[in-house]
């Protein structure tokens, strides 16, 4: 018994908190939401012929004049809200999720590279961390969509918008990978096992990937779950400032852009409802991060 | 003391160079400059004169010296977009963009501070377990959200703020200020403090960290032994060391800020230096946009600058090492 709750503390702890579970329920529901969206939305918010003008502005079903064939209200153009709100969330969760890999593999690669092979490897891989650590991520992302721009023909652009952007939130979030991965290579490479790989004349690659990268696995994982939120509301700021995807295939960031023109005018539902949701999916995805590091670092509980 | 001043001021113009040469690299690689500022009418040889009138034939070098030569005199080219100097596009926007930053810098270290050092004393009270709850859900939230909360809530709903533009303004000597009519303060009130949210947060914690690692220390400890008033020893003996590490951080937020800056701009049409970057990054306006990077650039090294000489001025172990 005493057994079996060491090896699953974690999820011992899991049950104990019951923000972790509230958090852990809403990210579950929006992922499982925003995965079978074209199964759950009624219409599909990019098919013009799936929604009609004349169901524009309804609000939603608890108000007078809502209806239940639309849930949570309508926007403008007729476009049920659930439904945009379902795939404007696949969008920012695809681009968000990508991101969050990318920064991944390419910041634990290099943090695992800096860290085995040291010297002037690693004096490079951190330099160029640390300028890029003076800039905030907002600034880097903002400037190589720029140079996307400037580079990619026109005639791409629009195709390659949500590649652009990924790739522009993800070079700017793997600072974060690389200095942990470093930094816990630094100290698995002093233990014996790493030692005695190398001196078996194991290959590098296989010293890093199947010796070291399984036990620095614990920090990455906090990481990973943190800078997945900021890369999803990177995504929405950028698409917010117009600087992201258009109007015709919104990301949750698009929606409260467009909803703003209408805060004036008392259709509240069409901002409201897309910014409660991108917060409530930020901030649950942010506590499970926050319990995951209390988990990995028992020296804070 | 000059030593250290002099490695600092070494270091910052090497920063400098680095930045220029990205800009430099975003106008030479980033589209070609020469279809950028002719037409399709344009005949090649009439392209290929003006590639070699602007030296753009010239060795990689030689034409990177050219570029930075023509910043230090104050000639930052022109814009791809509007056809005007982009110094004077800068220029005209920068007071907007300082004026928001240093009164979020200044929200942020006003509320900071005193709320960072309550909750350090009172550590398990109700009042502190409410604050840092506030402060973790704040955080979480991202900027526009607030910026769009504000605007509804003050703006919209009570009526009580201007929720877009600068309000009045006055013209003093070519800056463009807003801090001395009571309109242009009602403008600035609300993107200032949705700027300074952010900042305030992690002042916040900083100083409730520190105070608390003071509080523990010997001296302080020693202090109590010794009978001395417990609110001398809380605000002249612990906060004095306790603000030594903000005034460090005051360099690094001001980057933050500036960066955010943008964001708030764009939501409460704030005709700053980030909507112009903005601007700039929608319309391939690749001029605007290095120059942008440089001017945030200098700004930032300027301020981590004076931040290291402060810390010098103030405590008192660096200045002696130096002599020795």
């Amino acid at each position: 018994m005493i057994a079996f709750i060491k090896r699953y503390e974690g999820l011992w702890l899991f049950t104990r908190s019951p923000a972790a579970i509230i958090a852990a329920i809403v990210a579950l529901l929006s992922i499982m939401g925003a995965a079978f969206a074209p199964l759950i939305a009624s219409v599909n918010p990019y098919d013009l012929a799936s929604f009609s003008l004349m169901d524009g502005l309804l609000p939603p079903m608890w108000e007078e004049f809502g209806i239940s064939k639309f849930p949570l209200g309508t926007d403008d153009q007729g476009r049920d809200m659930v439904s945009s709100i379902l795939y404007g969330a696949r969008l920012s969760l695809i681009i968000g999720l990508s991101a969050m890999t990318i920064a991944t593999v390419l910041g634990v690669g290099l943090g695992l590279a800096a860290g085995y092979y040291g010297g002037r490897f690693d004096m490079i891989v951190m330099r160029i961390a640390d300028i890029q650590l003076a800039l905030p991520a907002i600034l880097t992302s903002l400037l190589i969509d720029g140079i996307a721009r400037g580079i990619l023909p026109s005639e791409i652009q629009q195709d390659l918008r949500v590649a652009v952007l990924t790739l522009a939130i993800a070079l700017s979030l793997w600072v974060n990978f690389a200095r942990t991965a470093r930094a816990s290579t630094f100290v698995q490479m002093q233990k014996e096992y790493v030692q005695a790989a190398i001196i078996m004349g194991q290959r590098p690659i296989r010293v890093m990937f199947v010796h070291i990268l399984p036990n620095i696995l614990g920090p990455l994982l906090v990481i990973m779950t943190v800078d997945l939120a900021s890369a999803i509301l990177l995504e929405a700021t950028l698409s917010f400032l117009g600087i992201g995807l258009p109007a015709d295939s919104p990301s949750l960031g698009t929606l409260i852009r467009i909803g703003m023109q209408f805060m004036l005018s008392g259709e509240w539902w069409i901002l409201w409802i897309p910014t409660l949701f991108l917060v409530a999916l930020v901030v649950s995805i942010n506590i499970l991060g926050d319990f995951l590091r209390d988990v990995f670092n028992p020296r804070l509980r | 003391m000059t030593y250290f001043i002099l490695k600092r001021l070494i270091q910052s113009v090497f920063v400098m160079i680095a930045v220029a040469f990205l800009a430099f690299s975003l106008f030479r690689f980033v589209g070609d400059p020469i279809t950028q500022m002719t037409g399709v009418e344009t005949s090649i040889e009439d392209q290929e004169r003006l590639r070699e009138e602007l030296g753009l034939n010239d060795p990689f070098v030689m034409q990177f010296a050219r570029f930075t030569g023509d910043m230090l005199q104050g000639d930052f080219g022109y814009s791809y977009r509007t056809r005007q100097p982009v110094g004077e596009m800068i220029s005209s926007r920068i007071p907007a963009t300082l004026e928001l930053g240093i009164v979020a810098l200044f929200i942020s270290l006003l509320v900071g501070i005193p709320t960072g050092v309550f909750t350090a004393l009172r550590p398990r009270g109700f009042a502190t377990q409410t604050i840092l709850m506030t402060t973790l859900v704040g955080v979480s939230i991202p900027t526009f959200v607030i910026g769009i909360i504000f605007i509804f809530l003050f703006g919209v709903q009570l009526g009580w703020l201007p929720t877009f533009g600068r309000g009045g303004t006055v013209q003093i000597g070519g800056w463009e200020s807003s801090l001395f009519t009571i309109d242009g303060w009602r403008a600035l009130l609300l993107p200032a403090i949705t700027l300074g949210l952010y900042q305030l947060t992690l002042t916040m914690r900083l100083v409730r960290a520190e105070m608390m690692e003071v509080l523990r220390s010997d001296y302080i400890r020693f202090g109590m032994a010794r009978g001395v008033p417990m609110r001398s020893l809380y605000f002249k003996h612990a906060l004095a060391n306790t603000l030594v590490p903000v005034i460090t951080i005051i360099g690094l937020q001001f980057g933050g800020v500036i960066a955010f800056s943008i964001v708030t701009e764009s939501v409460f049409q704030w005709p700053g230096m980030g909507l112009l970057f903005l601007e700039s990054i929608r319309f391939v306006d690749i001029p605007v946009m290095g120059v942008y990077l440089v001017v945030i650039a200098f700004f930032f090294v300027l301020v981590n600058l004076i931040v290291d000489l402060l810390y010098v001025a103030i405590d008192p172990r660096l200045r002696v090492k130096d002599t020795s």
